[in-house]
């Protein structure tokens, strides 16, 4: 489903992922671990189009990922970002978050689509006209998740979901991303630091070093705590 | 004797609804040891230790039966007396080295700034004693940190930088707020062992918050948990695992393992917590 190839990315001069070739299958959740500034996070702006100054090949499905604005990038895949104070416009209510993209790509349904995927989510139907200042934190993430899910991407891109969470709340929106992708058969890429989160809803894994993969292993060796790479396995006993 | 003490402590806010009460009256005991509380985000815990070095401003409330730093009452104390004992006897490290390092200031010249406000000693003497404050926190190079700006370390080394800055004086009780979330996993246990050290060695009170349990289990001797403004059990660090109320045991039960075998992680029943609240 998801398809590198030699992927180089550059900042200007600076080379800051190196020759990253990975497979995905459809319907697999895979996690790129790595510590902040091994390039995981540039991986994935690649992937979704924010970062166009790269070399190699990029596939989804059957798309070739073009350089630049890429139109039908959104229809596949689609992000949820770190933060839900930061990632939702504070003056648009839920249902504006929600319609927004059904309007832009001229969906019909617009009303049975936004509570549709409300229920998906799990958040109750008082909530449509609150605004992100009303939500919890829990709240807004599902209304973030709700949103990447608004145009049925097969893909999702999940940039740390939860570690701006609480324990108890993390709980609650990895089980729904677990459930989510049951029940919609969706491939996830996710990005994080957080090896147990990996654990619980991976089953395969890549670590990243200064721009480099240095292994793609199943997560299952994680659960052993016996990866590959010496650096993997350093990375292991550093996290508790 | 204890270097702490803390009576009915009561933290409170006004809101369109009338006050809002979000520590409800805990009372604890500290001495020379390593206090951990844990809680979710609006359990009260930050205000806690803000009210205790008496950060909450207006419109924000405090009052305590007693609130006792070694003999000092901290609710009488005038501010000015207040401010020469943080930093000095009392002091906090903060969450995010981003936010809370002076931009423009060169780091020597602001964990200098502390030594020039609380003591008498002089230009050279002062820069002595921040390179030996930067060395103890494991900085390679202190000469060339002296004259660095925040921006030019990473986070990791901001978060020392800061506890630098807050052992320079070798305060008596430090306040540490989530001293590591904002910092990456691998960097967070050598920031941690770090204070750790300093606090053993010198002879320090520790409080730290966190919601990490686990973390707080690793570096406290004992831990309160707080929820929704109140104590609601109390253990010893290496007990953690044996805890008895609800919520503990619930946050506990949600954390995902490296072994992870479960299906579905168990979720907090926050009506039955609440429950349990009103019937107290």
């Amino acid at each position: 489903m998801i398809e590198l190839r030699n992927l180089s990315i550059f900042y200007g001069e600076t080379q800051v992922v190196k020759e990253v070739s990975l497979s995905i299958a459809r319907g697999a959740s895979f996690a790129l671990v790595g510590e902040s500034g091994s390039g995981k996070s540039t991986i994935l702006k690649a992937l979704a189009g924010q970062v166009t100054d790269w070399t190699g090949q990029i596939r989804l499905g059957d798309h070739s990922l073009e350089h630049g604005r890429d139109p039908a990038l959104v229809r596949l895949c689609q992000m949820v970002f770190q933060d839900p104070f930061g990632s939702l416009h504070p003056r648009k209510s839920v249902d504006a978050t929600l319609s927004e993209p059904l309007a832009i790509h001229r969906i019909g349904r617009q009303n049975e689509r936004v509570l549709e995927a409300m229920d998906a989510v799990g958040l109750a139907r008082k909530f449509r006209f609150r605004l992100p200042h009303q939500l919890s934190g829990g709240q807004r993430q599902r209304v973030a998740i709700a949103r990447a899910l608004m145009l049925n991407p097969p893909i999702l891109l999940l940039d740390e979901p939860t570690s701006a969470l609480d324990v108890s709340v993390q709980a609650e929106v990895l089980n729904l991303l677990k459930s989510l992708r049951e029940d919609h058969g969706l491939t996830y890429f996710l990005v994080t630091h957080d090896l147990p989160v990996v654990s619980f809803l991976c089953d395969e894994l890549g670590v990243l070093r200064n721009g480099e993969l240095t292994e793609v292993t199943s997560v299952e060796r994680l659960k052993q705590g016996n990866l590959q790479s010496e650096y993997g396995n350093e990375l292991l006993s550093k996290s508790h | 004797m204890s270097l702490l003490t803390v009576e009915n402590l009561r933290v409170s806010f006004p809101t369109e609804q009338g006050r809002v009460e979000v520590v409800k009256g805990i009372s604890f005991e500290l001495g020379r040891e390593r206090l951990g509380i844990v809680g979710e985000s609006g359990s009260g815990k930050s205000m806690t230790g803000r009210a205790l070095l008496r950060l909450i401003r207006e419109p924000g409330l405090v009052t305590a039966d007693q609130m006792n730093f070694d003999g000092i009452d901290l609710l009488t104390l005038p501010e000015k007396g207040m401010r020469s004992l943080r930093g000095a006897r009392l002091s906090m490290v903060m969450q995010d080295p981003k936010f809370s390092l002076n931009p423009v200031m060169r780091i020597g010249d602001q964990i200098s700034e502390v030594l020039r406000f609380h003591g008498r000693l002089n230009r050279r003497a002062r820069r002595q004693r921040v390179l030996q404050a930067l060395q103890s926190v494991r900085i390679q190079d202190p000469e060339r940190v002296y004259l660095q700006y925040p921006h030019e370390v990473s986070g990791g080394m901001g978060q020392r930088i800061m506890i630098a800055m807050m052992v320079v004086l070798e305060p008596d009780l430090m306040i540490a707020d989530e001293p590591t979330s904002a910092l990456d996993v691998s960097v967070q246990s050598q920031v941690l062992d770090i204070m750790d050290d300093l606090v053993r060695n010198k002879g320090m009170g520790l409080i730290l918050i966190s919601h990490d349990l686990n973390l707080v289990a690793r570096y406290c001797d004992r831990i309160l948990v707080m929820f929704n403004g109140r104590i609601v059990e109390s253990c010893i660090a290496s007990e953690l695992h044996q805890a008895s109320h609800p919520y503990t045991r619930g946050l506990l039960a949600s954390v995902p393992t490296m072994d992870e075998r479960r299906e579905r992680l168990p979720v907090l029943d926050r009506a039955l917590l609440e429950g349990l609240e009103t019937h107290d």
